[in-house]
């Protein structure tokens, strides 16, 4: 029962971890197709601004964590305007040299890992450099759900019910709303949508700061579990990375389906053989998955779904 | 309406447009005719903006457009039906008409609720996937996707590409009857002369990137005009 109960909550657990590591790094990959190699620095930004808006600035938790989310959006949208669409380098060039110095990073895949990897040695040093090696930490708070030999933390629960609703809200705004129709018609044909009148840059900006900001979440929310150093953000990665691989490249389904398959793997063996070989296990699962359905869950089953139109 | 001033474009691979003059009046529908890679789809990305050209001017409703991108053109009043359709394929039918609605033309004017008057099969198939459809009810799914906002100007690349003659026949009464209603001003591309010869009120013909003749309204009709034109 105790150990039924520990396999269930460890599931949760994976589940929500790999979730709410991969949400923001799904999106910007899904709709703009660039691999943010940054994204675990995004979520170090989100954790370290939150802890200091607590500890330093003395605002409750949820308002910490609030500010920490916006401070990771806005930071994002500064990225997409130097870094990711090259604007604000382009204006200045444009001014000082006469011509444009940097094309867009959209859909270049290897180009924009190496511009956001180094992006990511930048804060990692530079966060490092301005606050040292660590911060204080906040305690975990809520404290644990008892029952008989059984006990877990209920923020860690909470975390679950959150990566649920992160899911939900995600898909609700690619479905149903006017941005997240933009957003898809953008990436499914981008001079259409344009020539359609669909304000592509916007799209791109909005859609980064989005993906930031769900890092931010992250960061945020993990906050008070884990050890606030500068480097923290290459845990998420790892997880992040597996889950966008094995997910494919619908965004909500591919993000809930992986979380939902490595959450049962990692959990499993976590609980046999401890957290070492739970990460191997996730690594392996990679790998095969690469060899076997190299477009991730949703890309298989689009194929299918596309061969079987095409014989109807 | 329209005025193209010695527009000069080329990008990478697409063929390249030399010194073009080229002007639409409010009301008009104009082919233009030419074969295949003479220029005719670099012609309509440059007139909706997606392609810059080197040199020339594009003026559109009395104001210098050359430098505008081509989402502001749009939201100006022009509609764009791309060669091969390019609808959203994994966008239903309905939301790729919705796509038009929302973004095209900054005014709140919809003509929702008539565009399934010309396309009726688009209604039946409302909540289907776009890519699913045939290739013509595409072509029609794209024209109702440009028209919903109510353009002034159509801008129609190669309507009669890869679709069955009964439905360009078909296309070509939808468009007649769109210029009539709405006033919609309509610029197309075409190889097809039967087509231009249906549809149009005045014709240019491209070769090589340039225009290289015109004809007139009464002349669509006179098959000897017609046969020098083919001439060209």
């Amino acid at each position: 029962m105790v150990n039924g109960l520990n396999l269930l909550f460890q599931f949760l657990d994976s589940f929500a971890f790999i979730v709410l590591a991969a949400a923001g790094l799904a999106i910007i990959f899904g709709i703009m197709g660039v691999i943010n190699l940054a994204h675990g620095e995004f979520i170090m930004v989100g954790a370290y601004a939150t802890t200091l808006a607590n500890i330093r600035g003395g605002l409750p938790l949820p308002v910490a964590m609030l500010v920490g989310v916006a401070v990771t959006a806005v930071f994002g949208l500064v990225v997409e305007r130097v870094v990711i669409s090259g604007t604000v380098p382009n204006a200045l060039s444009q001014r000082f040299l006469g011509r444009k110095v940097i094309e867009p990073l959209y859909d270049r895949l290897a180009d924009s890992m190496v511009a956001t990897w180094g992006l990511s040695l930048i804060m990692v040093q530079g966060v490092r450099i301005v606050l040292g090696n660590s911060l204080d930490q906040i305690g975990t708070p809520l404290g644990n759900i008892a029952y008989s030999g059984f006990s877990y933390s209920t923020y860690r629960v909470l975390l679950s019910v959150v990566a649920l609703g992160v899911l939900a809200l995600t898909y609700y705004v690619f479905t149903r709303t006017e941005y997240g129709m933009r957003a898809r018609a953008t990436i499914q044909d981008e001079d259409t949508a344009r020539a359609l009148g669909v304000d592509t840059e916007r799209t791109y900006m909005t859609t980064f700061a989005i993906g930031s900001g769900l890092a931010g979440l992250t960061g945020a929310l993990y906050a008070p579990t884990i050890t606030m150093v500068p480097g923290l953000g290459s845990s998420f990665l790892v997880e992040a990375f597996v889950a966008v691989v094995v997910g494919g490249p619908s965004v909500v389904l591919g993000t809930t389906l992986a979380g939902g398959l490595l959450g049962a793997i990692n959990a499993a063996v976590t609980n046999l053989f401890g957290t070492f070989f739970g990460r191997i296990a996730l690594l392996v699962t990679a790998i095969v998955m690469i060899r076997f359905l190299p477009d991730g869950i949703t890309g298989f089953v689009e194929t299918v779904r596309e061969r079987r139109q095409e014989g109807a | 309406m329209l005025e193209l001033d010695g527009v000069t474009a080329a990008y990478d691979s697409t063929p390249i447009l030399r010194d073009v003059d080229l002007s639409v009046e409010e009301g008009e529908i104009v082919g233009v005719m030419g074969k295949n890679g003479v220029g005719k789809t670099t012609l309509m990305k440059t007139i909706i903006g997606l392609l810059e050209p080197s040199d020339g001017t594009i003026s559109y409703a009395g104001a210098d457009v050359t430098d505008a991108p081509a989402d502001e053109r749009a939201r100006a009043g022009m509609g764009y039906i791309p060669q091969g359709r390019d609808v959203f394929p994994k966008l239903t039918v309905e939301q790729n008409v919705r796509m038009g609605e929302t973004v095209n033309a900054d005014s709140e004017e919809t003509l929702y609720d008539d565009i399934y008057g010309y396309f009726p099969v688009l209604e039946e198939r409302a909540d289907q996937q776009a890519g699913t459809l045939s290739g013509g009810q595409q072509q029609m799914l794209a024209i109702a996707r440009a028209l919903v906002s109510n353009p002034d100007l159509l801008l129609l690349d190669e309507p009669s590409e890869g679709i069955q003659p009964s439905i360009v026949d078909q296309i070509s009464d939808d468009m007649q009857a769109i210029n009539e209603d709405l006033g919609t001003t309509i610029l197309f591309v075409e190889q097809n002369l039967g087509v231009i010869r249906e549809m149009a009120d005045r014709c240019y013909a491209m070769e090589r990137g340039e225009i290289v003749d015109e004809v007139g309204p009464q002349k669509l009709t006179d098959e000897e005009a017609i046969a020098d034109f083919l001439a060209v």
